[in-house]
C-alpha cells in the first residue's frame, strides 16, 4: 500500500466535466468478466421457460423468408437471377436481422437499465458491447440454417457458387455490428433526455430494410428506379448486405467505392457515437 | 501524525432541474448550448434555490448538494446523516461514480463499491449461483475472485438451499442475503452502503453490522454508510458527517454529531407548543409541554441529578371521566424507560395543567425523547411521539457527591452498597 501524501498519488478523481474523449479500454478490460458474464446472461434467459428454447431464434427468418418469397418474387416478380429466391432472401435477411437486432438492443441501453446504472458503476459500454455479442451468438444459430439451406439447394441442383470472398465475410459481419453499435450508442444516448427517439427507432427500421437491397439486388433499384436509385446507393448498409450476398450465393456486384464508404461511414458513426456515449453516461440519470 | 487520507471531496455541489422534461428544457438546453458555444459560462449555474421542499421556491433549480468538503481517512467507518432530503443518497451516488457532481471534485487513493440497494442487478431468470458471478461482476470482481469465495459467500448468505434456482422463487429476505453476502466479500479500499439493512431479520441484521465492523477493523478497509437508524450508526461509524438542506453542517465524533442531528430534529426547548390543528376537535387534547426545574424556571438543559419536572398543559372540550395523562421516556433510540401516570380524574369542560415531577431518578447525559399519552380507561384518546425532547447535561461544580459520573447506563442512581463480614476463616 503506498503510504506516501503527495498531492498526486490519486488513484482517480471524479470530476463534472469529461475530456472530450475518453474511451478506458484498461477498465473494459478490467471488467471483461462482467461482458461475458452479460453475453452469457442474454443468450441464456432466451431460453428460460421456453418449450421451444433456441428454435425461436430459426422460426423468424425463416416464416419472414417465405413471405418475402411470396409477396416479392412470386406476385411482385423481383428477378433474382439463378439463386432460388427462397435463399436469396434468407441470405439478406439473416444478415439484416444481425443489424436490427443490435440497433434495437444498444439504442435503449440507457432506458432499459436505469436501475442498475443508477446503483452501481461499471463502464456502460460494457452493456450495449454484450449486445452486439450476444446477438452474434443468434447470428450464428441463424447462420447455420442458411448454411443448411444452402446445402439443400445445392443437392436439388440449383446453380450456386461460393466466392473466394467468403474469406471476409466475417469482417463484414463486424462492420454491421459496429455500424449498429453506433447508431444504437447514439440514439440511446438521446433517448434518455427525449424520448421522441425511441418512437422514430420502431418504424424507422422498418422503413430503412426497404432501402438496404435486402430483398432485391441493388442493381434492380437503378433499372427500375433511377430518379431514386442514390437512395439505396447512399446507404452504406445496401452495399453491405449485396457484398453479404456476392460472398455467399455468388450474385450481384460487389463495389469497391461503395465498400470504402461503408467502412468511412461506420467508423465515422462509431467514433461519434462513442463520444456522445461517453459524454451521456456521466449524468444521464438526472434526466433519464 | 500525518493523516492517510484516502478520500477527499472537494466542493462538491449537485444541481437538480425540477418539473418535467419537455419543450421547456429544450430551450434551456439551447439557451445552455449557445452559451457554451461563445465560450460563456452556463447561465443556470448561478440560480437555484436551496433544497427545501416544503417552501415553494422562485427556481426551476435547486442543489441538492452545496459546497461539500471532507475528507475520510483510511480505515474509517464514516457515517453520513441528515434528515430525508439532505442529500446523502445524492451525495453517495457521486461517490459511486453513478452520476457526475455539478462542480467540484472528489479525490480517491482506493478503487470505490457501492452497495447501494441490494439485488439491483440480480437477473430473476438465473439461479442463485449464476447471480452470485453475475452480481460480482456488475460490483467489479472477476470471475476468478468469485470463485475462490463461492462458498464462503454461499455460507454467509444461508441460502445453500436455494442456490441452483432461480432467484425469482426467492423470498425478499433471501434476495438481500445473497445480495450482502456477495457485497461483503467484495474487496474494495473504499465500500459504499446505503440503508441495506432496512431489510432482512434481526439475526441477519446483527451479522451484516458484524460483517462491516470486521471489513473495516481488520480488513483495515473503509466505510461510507448512510443509515437513519442511529443504533446502527452509533454502533458502527467512528466518524459521521452531518447534511441538512444540501449543506455541510458539520464532521466529527459520531455521538457528537448524532446529537447535533436529534437537535436539529427538535432540539430541547424548554417549551414546546403542540399542533393542535387535528386535535382540537378531539374530546381532550394537549396544547404544550414545559420542561421546568424545581424553582419552576424554564430549562432547556437540566443538570444531571437537579429535579425537574413536566408540564403538560391540555384542554377538555366535554365533561369527562375516568381521564388518565401520561408521559413516557424513551432513549433516542425509542427504547422505552419509564412511563408515568396520573391517577383517573373527573374533569369539567376547561384549561388544565398536569405537572410531572421527579426528583429521585438521576438520568446520565444525553437527550431523551417525551410522549404524551392522554387516555379514558382504555380508550386512546390522544398519543404524542412528535420530537418532544428532553436533555440533560454535565454541569460543572456540580456539588452534589452522590453522582458518579461513569458514563455508563442510562439512570445513573447508585444502589446502596453494604459490606459485612461474613466470618474471617477461609
Amino acid at each position: 500500500m503506498n503510504d506516501n501524501n503527495t498531492p498526486n498519488d490519486w488513484l482517480f478523481e471524479i470530476t463534472p466535466k469529461n475530456k472530450f474523449f475518453s474511451l478506458n479500454l484498461k477498465e473494459v478490460w478490467q471488467y471483461r468478466d462482467l461482458l461475458l458474464l452479460f453475453v452469457k446472461r442474454d443468450v441464456i434467459t432466451v431460453y428460460k421457460q421456453t418449450v421451444l428454447g433456441p428454435l425461436w431464434y430459426l422460426i423468424q427468418p425463416l416464416f419472414t423468408s417465405v413471405t418475402f418469397t411470396i409477396i416479392f418474387n412470386n406476385v411482385a416478380g423481383i428477378d433474382t437471377g439463378t439463386v432460388p429466391p427462397f435463399l436469396f432472401n434468407l441470405a439478406g435477411i439473416t444478415v439484416w436481422n444481425y443489424f436490427t437486432a443490435c440497433l434495437t438492443g444498444t439504442s435503449d441501453t440507457f432506458k432499459a437499465n436505469a436501475a442498475i446504472f443508477g446503483k452501481v458503476y461499471f463502464p456502460r459500454i460494457i452493456t450495449p458491447l454484450s449486445v452486439v455479442i450476444s446477438n452474434l451468438v443468434k447470428f450464428g444459430i441463424q447462420f447455420l440454417i442458411f448454411i443448411g439451406f444452402y446445402i439443400f439447394y445445392y443437392f436439388q441442383g440449383a446453380n450456386l457458387g461460393l466466392n473466394g470472398l467468403i474469406l471476409f465475410f466475417p469482417i463484414l459481419i463486424i462492420i454491421m455490428g459496429l455500424l449498429g453499435l453506433g447508431l444504437g450508442m447514439l440514439i440511446s444516448a438521446m433517448v434518455t433526455k427525449y424520448r421522441d427517439f425511441s418512437h422514430l427507432i420502431g418504424f424507422g427500421i422498418q422503413l430503412l430494410m426497404y432501402l438496404s437491397a435486402v430483398m432485391y439486388p441493388m442493381s434492380l433499384i437503378k433499372d427500375k428506379l433511377p430518379g431514386y436509385g442514390w437512395l439505396v446507393e447512399y446507404n452504406p448498409l445496401a452495399y453491405i448486405i449485396e457484398t453479404a450476398r456476392y460472398m455467399l450465393l455468388d450474385v450481384g456486384e460487389v463495389s469497391v467505392l461503395g465498400l470504402s464508404y461503408t467502412l468511412a461511414v461506420t467508423i465515422a458513426v462509431f467514433f461519434i457515437g462513442l463520444l456522445v456515449f461517453n459524454k451521456t453516461e456521466k449524468s444521464f440519470i438526472d434526466t433519464v | 501524525m500525518k493523516k492517510d487520507i484516502i478520500l477527499k471531496a472537494e466542493n462538491i455541489s449537485k444541481q437538480y432541474r425540477l418539473g418535467q422534461v419537455g419543450t421547456g428544457t429544450l430551450s434551456h438546453d439551447i439557451n445552455r448550448w449557445w452559451h457554451k458555444i461563445r465560450g460563456k459560462e452556463n447561465p443556470y449555474l448561478k440560480i437555484g434555490d436551496i433544497n427545501d421542499r416544503s417552501t415553494k421556491g422562485n427556481s426551476d433549480y435547486v442543489w441538492a448538494l452545496q459546497d461539500i468538503n471532507f475528507e475520510v481517512e483510511r480505515g474509517e467507518v464514516l457515517g453520513i446523516i441528515g434528515k430525508n432530503g439532505a442529500g446523502k443518497s445524492t451525495l453517495l451516488k457521486i461517490l459511486s461514480k453513478v452520476t457526475a457532481p455539478t462542480t467540484g471534485s472528489i479525490k480517491s487513493r482506493g478503487r470505490i463499491a457501492s452497495l447501494l440497494e441490494v439485488g439491483t442487478g440480480f437477473n430473476g431468470e438465473m439461479t442463485g449461483r449464476e447471480n452470485i458471478f453475475l452480481n460480482g461482476a456488475i460490483l467489479g470482481m472477476t470471475k476468478k475472485e468469485i470463485s475462490s469465495k463461492l462458498d464462503e459467500i454461499i455460507e454467509f448468505s444461508g441460502c445453500e438451499r436455494y442456490i441452483d434456482t432461480p432467484v425469482k422463487r426467492y423470498s425478499s429476505g433471501m434476495t438481500v442475503r445473497l445480495a450482502f453476502a456477495v457485497a461483503a466479500f467484495l474487496e474494495p479500499e473504499i465500500l459504499v452502503i446505503d440503508e441495506v439493512l432496512a431489510v432482512g431479520d434481526a439475526e441477519f441484521q446483527k451479522k451484516a453490522i458484524g460483517k462491516m465492523q470486521d471489513i473495516s477493523r481488520e480488513g483495515g478497509r473503509t466505510v461510507l454508510f448512510v443509515s437513519h437508524n442511529m443504533a446502527a450508526i452509533q454502533k458502527l461509524c467512528t466518524k459521521c458527517v452531518l447534511l441538512q438542506n444540501g449543506k455541510f453542517i458539520a464532521q466529527g465524533k459520531t455521538d457528537d454529531i448524532i446529537q447535533q442531528y436529534l437537535q436539529q430534529s427538535g432540539g430541547s426547548q424548554g417549551k414546546y407548543i403542540l399542533d393542535t390543528t387535528i386535535s382540537k376537535k378531539k374530546k381532550v387534547y394537549a396544547t404544550s409541554l414545559t420542561i421546568e426545574d424545581k424553582e419552576g424556571n424554564l430549562m432547556n438543559e437540566i443538570p444531571v441529578g437537579k429535579p425537574w419536572g413536566v408540564i403538560v398543559d391540555f384542554t377538555v372540550n366535554e365533561n369527562i371521566n375516568n381521564l388518565i395523562i401520561a408521559i413516557g421516556i424513551t432513549d433516542i433510540h425509542d427504547s422505552p424507560i419509564s412511563t408515568s401516570w396520573s391517577l383517573p380524574q373527573e374533569l369539567k369542560k376547561g384549561n388544565y395543567s398536569a405537572t410531572f415531577f421527579e426528583d429521585t431518578i438521576k438520568f446520565n447525559t444525553g437527550q431523551y425523547k417525551l410522549l404524551i399519552g392522554i387516555s379514558r380507561g382504555n380508550e386512546v384518546i390522544e398519543y404524542i411521539d412528535n420530537s418532544l425532547f428532553v436533555i440533560f447535561s454535565d454541569v460543572i461544580n456540580q456539588q452534589d457527591e452522590s453522582i458518579v459520573n461513569n458514563k455508563s447506563g442510562i439512570i445513573i442512581n447508585q444502589m446502596l452498597v453494604k459490606i459485612d463480614r461474613i466470618n474471617t476463616t477461609i
